[in-house]
């Protein structure tokens, strides 16, 4: 099944933070190897030409590779998953504080119900 | 040189009066896989059979790998005409040994690869195949050469969504790097994330050439959704 895409934003953004959040999930583990540009392309349903160029951007950031015998590796270096987790993480907050923004929360009214909806979630 | 297919102010008019392409210019560059998309009686199919040497211009040039259709092209391109020719009384193996003795560049063990993965009797003969399990055949036909240009008139039109995914990821798979897919499809939204480019032909003229993502970064909306607002009736 291919990947679930939105139509509307750039396909490369779209299958770049999708292997970002396999790399910090775990689903490609530190030092393991990842499919190739081909092998992926197919999964995902998309252009190989697209799938190379998100890959080729995930190495300038150093998440992942190339090892001259085994293809593209995830790194090694915890660190920099931390970071790119952390990263990943405050785009989802920045989304939310946007979101709740737009349907005219202030910035109070938003930590008081995040922290009763997080707290809320742990007593269930 | 990276272009693999120019066409330079093409023009083919039928019957002295019917105006299918419209000095038309466009180039299709090597190792992409395109989409040519636009309305019914735009030009694509008049395109298509030009460039496979079907019909001849009016006025104006087509040009692959640097030559006019011919020979010498065709043993390059595989087509997949919009309607099947297959014959009714041949078994899908016959096919089989006929292509790969037509083409050099035929690979029989891939076209029983993709045979196998989609359910298809090599023993069956044609005229017990439902309409849409003809189609499959007659493009992993196409599909299972080595050709330089591949030339899809809407591959996907017949066939169910399943069958759909596994031929796009064919594509996907299949093509070598240097290789060239042109496509032309109504079904833009099932496609388009394969395809590099896009050609929009309307009238008989090219109005747009651009990268899907450029479509998507510069109008924040898919080519499904450009095409109905371009071409909107």
């Amino acid at each position: 099944m291919a990947w679930n895409l939105d139509s509307d934003r750039p396909i490369y953004a779209q299958i770049l933070e999708r292997i970002e959040i396999q790399i910090v999930s775990g689903v490609y583990k530190p030092g393991e190897k990842i499919p190739s540009v081909r092998e992926l392309a197919a999964e995902a349903g998309v252009n190989p030409n697209t799938m190379q160029r998100a890959l080729a951007e995930l190495e300038r950031h150093g998440l992942v590779s190339t090892q001259r015998t085994s293809g593209r590796v995830v790194t090694e270096d915890m660190n920099m998953i931390k970071e790119t987790r952390n990263m990943l993480a405050k785009e989802q907050i920045q989304e939310f504080i946007q979101r709740m923004r737009e349907l005219g929360f202030e910035k109070e009214e938003i930590l008081t119900l995040l922290k009763s909806e997080a707290g809320g979630e742990k007593n269930e | 040189m990276n272009e693999l297919v120019t066409v330079t102010n093409l023009t083919k008019v039928y019957d002295k009066r019917k105006t299918a392409l419209n000095q038309m210019n466009l180039s299709i560059p090597k190792g992409k896989i395109v989409g040519l998309l636009g309305p019914n009686g735009s030009g694509k199919t008049t395109l298509i059979k030009i460039m496979n040497g079907l019909l001849r211009p009016t006025e104006g040039t087509v040009l692959i790998n640097g030559s006019a259709p011919g020979p010498e092209t065709k043993a390059r391109i595989s087509y997949l005409p919009e309607r099947t020719y297959l014959r009714n009384s041949m078994k899908v193996k016959e096919l089989i040994a006929y292509f790969a003795d037509f083409y050099e560049d035929f690979k029989t063990e891939r076209a029983k690869e993709m045979l196998e993965s989609l359910g298809i009797d090599e023993n069956a003969k044609i005229k017990t195949l439902s309409k849409g399990t003809r189609e499959k055949v007659q493009l992993i036909l196409v599909m299972s050469r080595d050709a330089d240009l591949f030339i899809l008139d809407e591959p996907i039109a017949g066939v169910d969504p399943a069958a759909r995914d596994y031929i796009i990821k064919t594509i996907i798979t299949n093509y070598n790097e240097n290789a060239t897919v042109l496509l032309s499809t109504h079904l833009i939204s099932d496609i388009e994330n394969v395809l590099d480019e896009v050609i929009f032909i309307k009238d008989g003229n090219m109005v747009m050439q651009a990268t899907v993502e450029e479509i998507r970064e510069e109008k924040g909306k898919s080519v499904d959704a450009y095409f109905r607002e371009v071409f909107a009736c």
